[in-house]
């Protein structure tokens, strides 16, 4: 018998996935990565990006997240992030608005604009955006 | 008060105010069921954060990479104060802003900076000899993470910027629905929990990137969570004062209304009890003559 790899994600707003799982892509910000049964003991920062879950044969789900990070031991993986969102579940009306307000705010002259708030405002828009085609494009 | 009409009209609006304040009561109880439930579903979240961060700090020996952690003797202290965007909820926003002028006086020899949250904290100190270094109002009705996380954002820079060498929050901590307790709190310099880092864990992990990059990267996510909790907690409680002052005013109302009715059937009675006795005696002079 194959050896399961039990996956939590935990967001500020509550656990947003538990269970157990074939393998697990991440967004490592040393580069995506894959977690498998039996993975070494890893403590890894995530970045914005998409996170893949196989579940099994059948089912793979996909996740927008905004960064955080994640463990790995004794065959839990624990993703804490600031976000993850269900690529279903993305509303991609409010992703493009968000996208259009970053763009907005990157392009004023103003001086009191945040630009690094608003480029990783941009970016994590963008990735939602991504990920949302992509999973509608599968189906 | 000596007229029936107006005594009449006394009740009425009485009864609308109970109605208002009744209706305020329902609400800041629907409000506080929120809040509550927001505080249970971000505390695992909290949780594996605190646990890394003291795991990492307890295995980092040079904390001078670090730079959030790093201590220096106090010169200049940033004090937050969070108190409410409304009022109406009994000593609630006063018991902040009384403890917040005195930890003023008790950083008399150190040059000290306030940052208000919360519109009413921004209406007292408007006029008073302290000096302001920022504010955020208006957002506690739609609170949500990115508040927290702007709030912090905001927080880091002015500490970094600035030179300030210890930053302080003033905030009502939720006991219950009836009591809450202010609390003054340091958030920055940052000192990880001190009860996890003395339990020893065995295994040590592969780290990506290196563990002082994951430290300097999870402590600010460490301190939006921090600042999300403060901001749940002092809503919470704001919401549980304001049940409570609004149920008290409730029962005044009710009790006023009470005394209110007694007084005008007392009146009603007297004044008709006047007119029989006028047309009583009116009627024995007719006899009389």
């Amino acid at each position: 018998m194959a050896m399961e790899l039990t996956v939590q994600i935990v967001t500020p707003y509550g656990e947003v996935f538990r269970g157990e799982v074939q393998s697990c892509t991440l967004p490592g910000t040393e580069g995506g990565f894959q977690v498998l049964p039996l993975h070494a003991d890893l403590v890894s920062l995530l970045d914005i990006g998409s996170i893949k879950i196989q579940i099994n044969d059948q089912t793979t789900r996909f996740l927008a997240t905004s960064g955080g990070y994640c463990e790995v031991k004794d065959n839990v993986l624990k993703i804490i992030v600031e976000s993850a969102e269900f690529a279903e579940k993305i509303d991609l009306k409010r992703a493009e608005a968000a996208r259009k307000r970053a763009e907005q705010r990157l392009k004023s002259t103003q001086d009191d604009i945040d630009i690094p708030r608003a480029r990783l405002a941009l970016a994590r828009a963008l990735n939602r955006i991504r990920v949302a085609q992509f999973v509608n494009s599968l189906n | 008060m000596a007229n029936l009409r107006e005594i009449r009209k006394r009740i009425s609006s009485v009864q609308s105010t109970q109605q208002i304040t009744k209706a305020m009561k329902m609400v800041a109880a629907a409000k506080l069921r929120k809040a509550q439930e927001n505080i249970l579903a971000f505390r695992p979240y909290a949780y594996e954060l605190r646990r890394l961060i003291a795991h990492l700090s307890a295995m980092t020996e040079d904390v001078s990479q670090i730079p959030l952690m790093a201590r220096r003797p106090v010169e200049k202290a940033l004090l937050v104060v969070v108190t409410a965007d409304r009022g109406l909820c009994g000593a609630f926003n006063s018991n902040i802003v009384r403890r917040a002028s005195e930890r003023l006086r008790e950083y008399s020899d150190t040059e000290a900076e306030l940052f208000l949250v919360g519109r009413k904290g921004v209406e007292f100190f408007h006029k008073r000899p302290v000096t302001v270094n920022g504010q955020k109002i208006n957002f506690f009705n739609e609170l949500n993470f990115n508040d927290a996380v702007e709030l912090t954002d905001t927080i880091l820079n002015i500490y970094r910027e600035q030179q300030f060498d210890r930053v302080e929050f003033i905030y009502n901590e939720f006991k219950s629905a009836i009591q809450q307790n202010v609390i003054v709190e340091q958030f920055l310099p940052f000192v990880p929990d001190e009860e996890i880092m003395k339990s020893p864990r065995q295994v040590d992990f592969l780290y990506e990137p290196d563990k002082a990059t994951i430290l300097n990267n999870v402590i600010p996510k460490h301190l939006h969570v921090q600042v999300w909790r403060i901001l749940l907690e002092s809503n919470a409680a704001e919401q549980g004062a304001r049940m409570t002052a609004m149920e008290n005013a409730t029962d005044n109302a009710e009790e006023m209304i009470h005394q209110l009715t007694i007084f005008y059937n007392r009146k009603r009675q007297a004044s008709i009890t006047t007119e029989i006795s006028e047309i009583v005696s009116g009627a024995e002079a007719l006899k009389e003559s």
